[in-house]
């Protein structure tokens, strides 16, 4: 599993990339990956292209970054989800909370 | 730090053995001597010492039989032993290691290289005895949170089973550890014959879902109790488990709502896996699926509490699982996953096996019975309206029920409150200070409700009973009913309790009075005699559980009395 994020050039977006599990396991790196973005992104985009597995506290990692990102005024894109990551946001319905494509 | 041990030196060979000793003793080291094999192992029940250096050939027992019972008899201690050896072959060398020694020294010995070789068994005796002491309080530390963790599951059971999970329709299977997997069922059974089913798995394990869930058993059974709307359990749960969880804890749960009386499935599912409702007419197999975010998650405000409403009949049967059972991994590492749960009841031939089918199944492709797991199946039993009529209770009354009652009071309600309110909890709570009918306050909660139900739906939404003939138009029914619930700017339904009594003898009359048109009661109660709608088995039912039921001539008020009558 690695975590990586990247600040696009106008400070604006924050995209974390995710590769592998995303588990309970990468609780602190992706906490890391917002946190240490420095100045307050407007948006962020979670990149899930390299994820295979997510699992219930990855879910619940997705709302402290949400909460993090201003709750009901946060924009949140994730981004890249294979069918077996996607059925697992869509039986929680995170579709309501955020954006996924 | 060099330390002193104590050394147990087991050499034939007298003068090598006094060399030996000498040398050993001269480091500080405290000596005994053993002449042969059968001496050394002796010598070590006695002594206990903490090293050994052992000749490898010696009369009556040699070394490597020796070291192999000083080895056994030192269990899990490290009791390092030094081979001393003049052999050179390899194989014999290997044959000190293979008997259980740690190192070996050539002859002549070297006093500098005997006592770095001493030191360096000394420090694996340390590391080694350092790893015991460890694995003791690990050992010692998990029996305390086991422990613990029985006596909070004994706590939680007291709340847990306040309810119904023992009643003959339900059959779950939950291991004695899933409350700290962050499971949770509770049944209840709710008043007017109802039964409300909550599956519950919070995210994360052991003691925070526990604590979760201690809240969540509260309010269900309270609320459910006090003859809250499973609407209304489930708001509350969901504001507090989101007043009380961390942001990224949640908890994902199927409310079911079940009124086999009303032939009524009302389900909310939020983040649970697909539950399936199988109709016993054709085994057809309806997917009770998540529309919802789980509870925990949204403010109160904008939390949804719409429920599906599906037709129910006797011998229907109702199927709730946890993700614990889908993801459950085998030892090839393969999910269990959907379409093994749905091959198993898509090959079930008696929907009384299929339980029994889906454990079977789940045993098979893992080969041990699981322990993270949930899983519930509730069977309709019992034929709809077969609520026998209470007697009339008769019992002692004291000097305070002796006084006479003599009041009435009247709640009106109009569209924003018919539209959002629920106002028969707090009318239950108003008739169950009358302590003569606290015996028949589930009976009286059917007829109110079912009063309630018709003064809304017939009386001001003019909604027609006959449309929920079959499945697709009960869906149907129960559509239209929001909608015009939804679009309703005028009309009312009032409610007027009465309460009369005089010495042991008394009553409630209850009146419910609707803007509608009226109707034909007398028509509406014979036609239901011989009806095979889903719904409106109401009338009939109202006249079977009271003592009295008239109406006025335009049907536009209905009347429902319960009697009492009491001895000093």
């Amino acid at each position: 599993m690695t975590i990586s994020s990247q600040l696009s050039a106008d400070g604006q977006e924050l995209t974390i990339t995710i590769r592998g599990r995303f588990d309970f396991n990468t609780h602190q790196a992706f906490r890391d990956a917002y946190q240490c973005a420095g100045s307050l992104p407007r948006r962020y985009v979670v990149d899930l292209n390299g994820a295979t597995y997510l699992d219930s506290s990855a879910l619940g990692m997705l709302l402290l970054l949400r909460d993090h990102a201003g709750s009901d005024k946060a924009d949140i894109r994730l981004i890249n989800c294979n069918p077996d990551v996607r059925k697992v946001l869509s039986v929680s319905n995170f579709e309501q909370l955020f954006a996924i494509a | 730090m060099p330390r002193r041990l104590s050394i147990l030196i087991a050499e034939d060979g007298a003068a090598d053995r006094m060399l030996l000793a000498a040398i050993v003793r001269r480091q500080g080291h405290h000596v005994v001597t053993a002449a042969n094999g059968a001496e050394a192992v002796e010598l070590f029940e006695r002594e206990r010492p903490q090293l050994v250096l052992m000749d490898a050939l010696m009369p009556v027992m040699d070394g490597f039989e020796a070291a192999q019972q000083i080895k056994q008899l030192a269990g899990n201690e490290l009791v390092p032993i030094i081979f001393l050896t003049s052999l050179t072959e390899n194989e014999a060398l290997v044959r000190c290691l293979e008997a259980g020694g740690d190192d070996f020294i050539a002859k002549p010995y070297n006093p500098i290289i005997l006592e770095a070789k001493i030191q360096a068994m000394h420090r694996l005796r340390r590391l080694q005895a350092t790893v015991l002491e460890q694995r003791d309080l690990i050992g010692r530390r998990n029996q305390q949170l086991l422990d613990e963790q029985r006596a909070a599951k004994a706590i939680f059971d007291k709340v847990a089973h306040a309810g119904c999970l023992n009643a003959p329709n339900i059959r779950y299977r939950q291991s004695p550890r899933a409350l700290f997997n962050g499971d949770l069922l509770l049944a209840a059974q709710a008043p007017a014959g109802r039964m409300f089913v909550l599956l519950g798995d919070f995210t994360g394990h052991g003691l925070p879902a526990a604590i979760g869930a201690m809240p969540l058993a509260e309010t269900f059974y309270g609320m459910t109790a006090k003859g809250y709307s499973s609407n209304q359990i489930l708001r509350d749960i969901n504001a507090k488990l989101k007043l009380i969880l961390p942001v990224e804890m949640f908890c994902c749960a199927t409310f079911l709502d079940i009124n086999l009386e009303q032939g009524i499935l009302r389900v909310w599912n939020g983040g649970l896996p697909d539950g399936y409702l199988i109709k016993a007419v054709d085994g057809a197999r309806l997917p009770l699926r998540s529309r919802h975010l789980p509870l925990g998650v949204r403010e109160a405000t904008s939390f949804d509490d719409t429920f599906e409403t599906l037709p129910l009949a006797p011998g229907d049967r109702l199927l709730l699982l946890s993700d614990g059972l889908l993801e459950s991994c085998n030892a090839d590492d393969q999910l269990f996953g959907e379409q093994r749960l749905l091959a198993v009841l898509e090959s079930n031939s008696d929907p009384a096996t299929l339980f029994d089918d889906i454990q079977e199944a789940l045993h098979d492709f893992h080969g041990q019975i699981l322990d993270d797991l949930s899983l519930v199946e509730v069977s309709m039993i019992g034929e709809p309206g077969a609520v026998a009529p209470h007697p009339l209770h008769v019992y002692p009354l004291g000097s305070r029920e002796l006084r006479p009652r003599d009041w009435s009071t009247c709640f009106e309600l109009r569209p924003g409150s018919l539209r959002s309110a629920d106002p028969l909890p707090m009318a239950m709570q108003l008739l169950l200070q009358i302590s003569p009918l606290r015996y028949r306050v589930g009976t009286i909660f059917t007829v109110l409700t079912e009063l309630y139900a018709n003064a809304v739906e017939h009386g001001v939404l003019l909604l027609d009973s006959s449309i929920k003939s079959d499945a697709e138009g009960f869906a149907s029914y129960y559509r239209e009913r929001q909608r015009r619930l939804d679009a309703l700017d005028e009309g009312f339904v009032s409610i007027e309790f009465t309460v009369r009594s005089e010495g042991a003898k008394g009553y409630l009359r209850i009146a419910v009075r609707d803007s509608g048109p009226g109707f034909d009661v007398q028509r509406a109660l014979n036609q239901q005699y011989c009806s095979e709608y889903l719904g409106g088995r109401g009338l009939r039912m109202i006249r079977q559980l009271s003592e009295r039921f008239y109406w006025q001539p335009d049907g536009k008020v209905l009347n429902v009395e319960f009697h009492w009558s009491g001895h000093a």
